[in-house]
């Protein structure tokens, strides 16, 4: 009985030690975790920012290439695709619980297809007519 | 975000541009359609790709809706109502915005962007601005919407204080943010929304009819800042760089638009132009005659003219004229007229309207030149017919500095030989300005409806 009290202190001194050694390593992971976490929606925003400013470039210069005849397609058009908002929408409605953010979601779904199926409609509409000289 | 939905999102952002650069003519646009609809169907696919995203029945459903009620309606739609179409999409668009936003505030977890309650700073601030601008797109797009259709007066809606109020809720709105960005509130969040709704309508209702073309262009630009909005809050790059793209494009549109009114983006957003008949200079015509002319006579004039430029305007759509004036054009052809068309910037309720009108009613696109590329010819032309315009020929926007067109580039009709006018009555252009071309020696007016008028010229020339 005495053998088997010390034997047991030590299997306990044993495990308490090798917790507080996880639990020095956890510590260290979440502090990594917790240096990186700012750190990284830090480098987003500036490459979110570096994204815009290059994507105005572009856009810039492609508009001005559009030729005024075309100046009603271009809005339409670019109305169906400014719709690509539907993929935060879809993000919003995917997950299979069912709440308030999930509704707002399929909302959203719901109006950004009405612009993209009526957009690229109205616009193929559009194209359609434009025909050179016989 | 993992590394091949990234690279897939990059591509469909590729689609989009080549879309947008098929415009650059009618022959590459088709083309440049179809990229779009693929970047589209790429960005799509690969958000239900997602992991997260696994509730794939109601999100059919939602898309069949709106899908089936977006085909239905640009399917039926008559060509001279696009201006107010696209205003609705826009709408649409806005409204969108705020609700995803809305989703990202009440699940942000979903997004990466923390917990409800304590959302990263950053993301609250992006948040909060593609919010308010989604809202104002939304509201301030069916303000544009019912000015189009005619649901509303198109004159403008001015009160004492009124940019004073504006920018005071503006304000407002920005201490609004800070205070979402501080508490993580959603009473902000809701004050935020409707403060921009109202913010919204009060922004677009002191602007008059004739300058909606620009505030069209400006509600597509928004639409497409609401989009980078969002995009940087679900740190997106597909949505920053679409909602760059477009958001570009309706400055572009905005800017062109202004310039073909010789006026400054803030004169025109600050509203409150055309809305009482204006004396130009005081100079009454009260003593000078107008002339004033049959069908028969047009036909005889158009008969004996070798060339004829048309200058078609918004009297044009209203009178749903452009498939007579095409028939017109082409009795004219068979005659060994040469006819082509003129289209000034800011003709109609919306950039290309004109364009798009002529085009269905299968005139060439090659017969169909804007200002710069015509106007040095209407010395040399026998005729110019102006059907359904008004300010964009007004003489005055050249020679009377007290105008309030003066400045505007005009089409210069007026050097023609002789200048055919089809009118309803004498009343003046949107802009409220009499037309001193009517008592030109070389103007001939057609009091008429802009259809009948056609139809009846074209009896006469086939008589």
């Amino acid at each position: 009985m005495d053998q088997t009290l010390p034997s047991a202190v030590d299997e306990l001194k044993q495990a308490v030690e090798a917790l507080s050694h996880k639990v020095d390593l956890l510590y260290g992971q979440a502090a990594q975790l917790a240096a990186q976490h700012p750190g990284a929606a830090q480098t987003f925003l500036v490459m979110g920012i570096t994204v815009f400013v290059l994507a105005l470039f572009v856009g810039y210069y492609v508009v001005w290439h559009v030729t005024p005849a075309l100046h009603s397609p271009l809005m339409s058009v670019t109305n169906a695709i400014s719709s690509v908002i539907v993929v935060g929408a879809l993000i919003a409605a995917g997950p299979a619980v069912f709440g308030v953010s999930k509704v707002f979601g399929l909302v959203a779904v719901a109006l950004a297809s009405v612009n993209i199926f009526g957009g690229f409609i109205v616009t193929q509409r559009m194209l359609a007519m434009f025909r050179k000289k016989k | 975000m993992e590394t091949w939905s990234a690279l897939a999102y990059l591509v469909a952002a590729i689609f989009f541009i080549l879309a947008l650069r098929g415009l650059s003519s009618p022959a590459s646009a088709r083309a440049g359609l179809r990229f779009g609809v693929i970047g589209m169907i790429i960005a799509v696919a690969t958000t239900l790709a997602l992991p997260s995203v696994i509730s794939f029945v109601p999100i059919a459903g939602a898309i069949a809706i709106g899908g089936f009620i977006g085909a239905v309606v640009a399917l039926r739609i008559q060509m001279t109502a696009l201006p107010q179409l696209v205003a609705a999409f826009h709408s649409l668009v806005g409204l969108a915005a705020v609700f995803v936003a809305a989703a990202a505030f009440t699940n942000p977890a979903a997004y990466g962007i923390g917990v409800p309650g304590a959302i990263a700073t950053g993301s609250l601030v992006e948040m909060s601005l593609g919010t308010a601008i989604g809202a104002v797109t939304f509201t301030g797009s069916i303000i544009a919407f019912a000015k189009l259709q005619g649901l509303v007066s198109g004159s403008p809606v001015v009160f004492k204080g009124q940019h004073v109020l504006n920018a005071a809720l503006g304000v407002i709105l920005i201490a609004f943010i800070v205070w979402l960005v501080i508490s993580n509130a959603t009473v902000a969040f809701l004050l935020i929304v409707l403060l921009s709704l109202l913010l919204g309508i009060l922004i677009i209702i002191p602007i008059g009819g004739a300058d909606m073309p620009v505030v069209v262009s400006m509600l597509n630009s928004y639409s497409g800042w609401a989009a980078c909005g969002i995009g940087f809050t679900l740190e997106n790059n597909l949505l920053i760089i679409t909602g760059s793209l477009v958001g570009s494009s309706g400055a572009i549109l905005s800017y062109i638009m202004c310039k073909g009114m010789n006026r400054s983006f803030f004169n025109v957003i600050l509203g409150g132009f055309g809305g009482e008949a204006v004396m130009a200079g005081g100079a009454g015509h009260a003593d000078k005659s107008v002339k004033s002319g049959s069908a028969e006579d047009a036909a005889f004039i158009l008969r004996n003219a070798s060339s004829v430029i048309i200058v078609p305007g918004y009297g044009m759509a209203v009178a749903q004229a452009q498939h007579a004036l095409r028939e017109m054009g082409d009795t004219l052809k068979k005659e060994g007229v040469r006819v082509r068309y003129a289209i000034h910037p800011v003709a109609g309720r919306m950039p290309g309207h004109m364009n798009v009108l002529l085009a269905e009613a299968n005139v060439p696109y090659d017969e169909v030149l804007e200002l710069d590329d015509i106007n040095r010819d209407f010395p040399q032309t026998d005729v110019a017919f102006v059907i359904g315009a008004n300010d964009i020929t007004n003489p005055a926007a050249k020679n009377n500095p007290a105008s309030p067109i003066y400045g505007m580039p005009i089409l210069d009709v007026e050097r023609a030989n002789t200048v055919l006018f089809i009118k309803r009555s004498m009343a003046s252009g949107y802009a409220g300005i009499e037309n001193e071309l009517f008592y030109y020696d070389n103007t001939m007016m057609l009091f008429g409806d802009a259809k009948k008028m056609c139809e009846d010229i074209i009896k006469a020339l086939e008589g």
